[in-house]
């Protein structure tokens, strides 16, 4: 939302570029990436033995690379790769390679507003993050879970700080792996470290961490809950950033627990993917209510709605007043919205999306080789070659779609009415 | 059948045993055991328990008791008494020398391969008795050396070898590099959200078994398959800590596996020649079944060749005999396609017997390979039969369409001075499909 106010709202249809003719091009093509304002489509193209470059609405940027991958739009439309040039690899941004390269790097991740880009790096047998071109000062014998604050000024990632020899099962126990915010390791190791979470001002960390072979709690800047549990999963902060939430398992079962104290009184065979509404005054998560029965639990409470396969992809609409998920049921998807699910199932189904006014949901969807968008379960009665995540305008009235369509990507403004 | 037992005739040394053990107390175990045996495990526990006669039938189905001249100590029933039984009888309290002498018999002496539930008259499955032991030594810490070190490898970076996320990049593209010096526009797809098959591997392959990552490469990129693997953590479709006892992380690597798939948004899960077919990890995380399809490799690559999709150029000149791993089979009956593709792509075929479903066991499997050299001998000795079966066959080849088996076959033909070579079946197809693009980019 942040930068759909400046986008073009135009209601029509725009062929940006005529993607069907880059085959004939280039030697081959890889799968495109569209930006999120929908005027740029990208993909990796090889021109030549050991050549590559990046195609963005027909034109190649300026420098080739010995090779490319990962090509992603940010949320501010900048188009990032990973690439490489004689053996070293490092982050190109819209064509400009950083000055800084490194023996990997891997994993590009965008602040939330698109200005920070943060990757992972190893460099002598050793691991670290760059940051906008620069690197933390310490590396680590292994990173993961690389994260970033919701300010975009904070990376963190779990780092091994002890190094230990293969086999060496005692020395794993005593706990070898921390969380490391702005590169600088918490002061005390773990068993294991997973599931990083900035708090939503960006000043705290949390982490699921296991203390010893059989215990595992949350961790806030390094401090613990008080009590321990047979499992954990991945906490998330509070919006007003006083609280954590975690799915802990008690007696073989889940429930949900907020700094370290339960919070629900209902148990359940599985919960996980925790949210909070963004006024904070609701928790909705994933839960198997019995085994094999999938749901939504909103403050502790199940839907009546079950799926036999999955449920994933939740997301809070804008006032806090609904909730809205992917689901599968024998093997069909749908979307599922407040307890109802939508009539018609698909091959697969991506994230729901709410318009601004918290009035409509939209998804994309995939039947057999095509995609289409459903708004409030009403197919758009086109079928796209490739598609992507529909947008809602700021006043929620029109859509975006961004779509391939006889080998042409055309961006397309719809008013919702037209669906 | 004969009450007393022998021991076996070596002592073997194992850090994860010896040390875990000393750090035990009575107390200690007596707690824990009363804590693993609550609730549903009691139940089936106790309804096994009470079913067994004692009637020894399946004791000529497990390869350990055949190996070892039917010697009763390597029997089900008696591998059962002298650890679940003699635990219930005495209710927990046991000493710290008993549970190393239990983890030693349930991770060493058992490859959990299901064949003798299919000889006992009631269907006890010795192989769920034997995990709940193996959970039990878990959660007092009395562990092999080198499969906790597994476990701990999967804690880390999902999967079995300690293979960190840029290590598994780099593996993936140079494998693409490799084969496009034989198919010039070969891809390795990586993160190709949509696509239709996510193709998960065991570490193994980018490990020391990578050009199998590439010849598969070939295999899809033939058919056309809409295909991708992932660069995150959740590639390995092994989960060797289910063999370990410990769920919590049993558990963990596979919602990290799934939700990979889901994070692809891709239809199935390809799983590479591997017989972790066990679906374990996900019924405890509540998923009844796989909550994204799974295709095993034998059938995927069935179907190719029945729909067209790959055609035969020539067939492989040398005989061949097949193992057929135990939980392909047992579990999934996946044998007939197994069959199909060897008639199809090899000119004579050697049954191994017996087979199909009685196939004796590599003795490699449910973690027993992974133990380390320390019980390698053991293995040896359990395989003798599976040594005679290769050998009656008279063919050089022997095709194993998982990675435990591949390894413990190679083991058996090695110490039995067997002269046999072990192929994957994706092996046999690389060499002997029609590759309708081949380029030579020199």
């Amino acid at each position: 939302m942040l930068y759909s106010n400046c986008w073009n709202w135009e209601t029509g249809t725009r062929l940006v570029a005529n993607t069907g003719n880059w085959k004939a091009k280039f030697e081959w093509v890889e799968e495109p990436n569209v930006s999120p304002d929908g005027e740029k489509i990208a993909a990796i193209v090889k021109i030549g033995k050991g050549e590559f470059n990046v195609c963005v609405n027909g034109k190649i940027w300026g420098n080739h690379f010995d090779r490319i991958w990962h090509t992603r739009f940010g949320p501010a439309g900048r188009l990032t790769a990973l690439v490489s040039q004689k053996g070293k690899w490092t982050v190109a941004v819209d064509g400009n390679a950083w000055k800084n390269s490194f023996d990997y790097v891997w994993n590009t991740i965008f602040s939330p507003n698109g200005e920070n880009i943060a990757a992972t790096i190893r460099q002598d047998s050793q691991y670290g993050v760059v940051v906008n071109d620069e690197s933390w000062e310490k590396m680590f014998y292994d990173i993961n879970n690389l994260t970033i604050s919701p300010d975009g000024k904070r990376t963190a990632a779990v780092v091994q700080t002890v190094a230990f020899r293969k086999g060496d099962i005692f020395k794993f126990q005593e706990g070898c792996y921390t969380a490391a915010p702005d590169g600088k390791a918490w002061d005390r190791n773990f068993v294991n470290v997973w599931g990083l979470a900035f708090s939503p001002n960006s000043k705290k960390l949390a982490a699921e961490v296991r203390t010893s072979l059989y215990d595992y709690t949350v961790a806030v800047d390094g401090a613990l809950w008080q009590d321990t549990f047979s499992c954990v999963w991945a906490p998330v902060f509070s919006p007003d950033n006083k609280a954590v939430a975690a799915p802990v398992r008690v007696a073989d079962k889940w429930t949900l627990a907020e700094n370290g104290k339960q919070t629900w009184d209902r148990k359940f065979f599985q919960l996980w993917g925790q949210i909070y509404s963004p006024d904070g005054s609701k928790l909705a998560a994933i839960v198997a209510p019995k085994f094999g029965k999938w749901t939504i639990a909103v403050d502790g409470h199940p839907w009546i709605t079950t799926f036999s396969d999955l449920i994933t992809d939740v997301v809070f609409s804008p006032d806090g007043n609904s909730v809205a998920a992917a689901g599968r049921d024998k093997g069909r998807w749908t979307i599922v919205v407040d307890d109802q699910s939508w009539k018609d199932t698909y091959d697969m189904a991506w994230q729901p999306v709410f318009s601004p006014d918290s009035r409509n949901v939209a998804a994309k969807v995939g039947k057999k080789e095509y995609y289409t968008i459903v708004i409030n379960g009403k197919p758009w009665k086109h079928y796209c070659e490739a598609l992507w995540n529909p947008v809602f305008s700021p006043n929620g009235n029109k859509v975006l779609i961004r779509a391939i369509e006889n080998g042409k990507y055309y961006r397309r403004v719809l008013p919702i009415t037209k669906i | 059948m004969a009450q007393s037992v022998k021991k076996p005739e070596k002592k073997f040394v194992d850090i994860g045993l010896d040390e875990g053990a000393a750090r035990l107390t009575t107390d200690m175990i007596q707690q824990v055991i009363s804590r693993v045996l609550k609730g549903e495990t009691s139940a089936y526990l106790k309804a096994y328990v009470d079913t067994c006669v004692s009637c020894g039938l399946c004791s000529e189905a497990c390869h350990y008791y055949l190996s070892h001249d039917k010697d009763p100590y390597y029997a089900p029933v008696v591998k059962v008494k002298q650890t679940i039984w003699e635990i219930l009888k005495k209710k927990g309290k046991v000493s710290p020398e008993f549970i190393k002498k239990a983890s030693e018999i349930a991770q060493t002496e058992c490859d959990l391969c299901r064949r003798c539930a299919m000889y006992c008259p009631f269907g006890i499955d010795v192989a769920d008795i034997i995990l709940i032991v193996r959970w039990i030594c878990y959660m007092l810490g009395v562990t092999p050396q080198y499969i906790q070190d597994i476990a701990n490898s999967y804690s880390v970076t999902m999967n079995q070898m300690w293979i960190k996320e840029d290590e598994w990049i780099n593996s993936l593209q140079q494998q693409e590099d490799e084969a496009q010096n034989e198919i010039a526009t070969l891809r390795i797809p990586i993160e190709k959200e949509g696509a239709d098959i996510m193709y998960s591997v065991i570490s193994p392959r980018p490990e020391f078994r990578a050009q199998f990552i590439y010849k598969t490469a070939v295999i899809m990129d033939t058919a056309g398959v809409n295909w991708t693997m992932p660069a995150t953590p959740g590639p390995d479709n092994s989960d060797m800590t289910m063999y370990t006892g410990d769920n919590e992380i049993m558990g963990r690597v596979k919602k990290t596996h799934f939700e990979t798939a889901m994070r692809l948004k891709v239809k199935k899960i390809l799983m590479s020649e591997c017989d972790s077919i066990y679906d374990v990890g996900n019924k405890w995380l509540g998923w009844k079944w796989y909550p994204i399809e799974i295709v095993n490799s034998i059938e995927f690559y069935y179907e190719l060749l029945r729909d067209g999709k790959i055609s035969i150029a020539k067939k492989f000149e040398e005989p061949v005999t097949l193992h057929d791993p135990c939980n392909v089979d047992k579990g999934s009956a996946l044998y007939k396609m197994a069959r199909y593709l060897i008639n199809a792509t090899c000119k004579e075929f050697v049954e191994m017997h017996p087979n199909r479903e009685h196939s004796y066991c590599c003795c490699a499997g449910a973690g027993v390979i992974n133990c380390g050299p320390h019980w390698k001998m053991k293995q040896m000795h359990g395989s003798k039969i599976k040594a005679r079966q290769l050998a009656a066959t008279h063919v050089e080849t022997v095709i194993a369409p998982c990675h435990s088996c591949y390894g413990g076959l190679e083991d058996v033909i090695r110490h039995y001075k067997l002269g046999m070579n072990v192929r994957f079946l994706s092996d046999i197809l690389y060499e002997c499909i029609e590759k309708p693009r081949v380029v030579i980019d020199v």
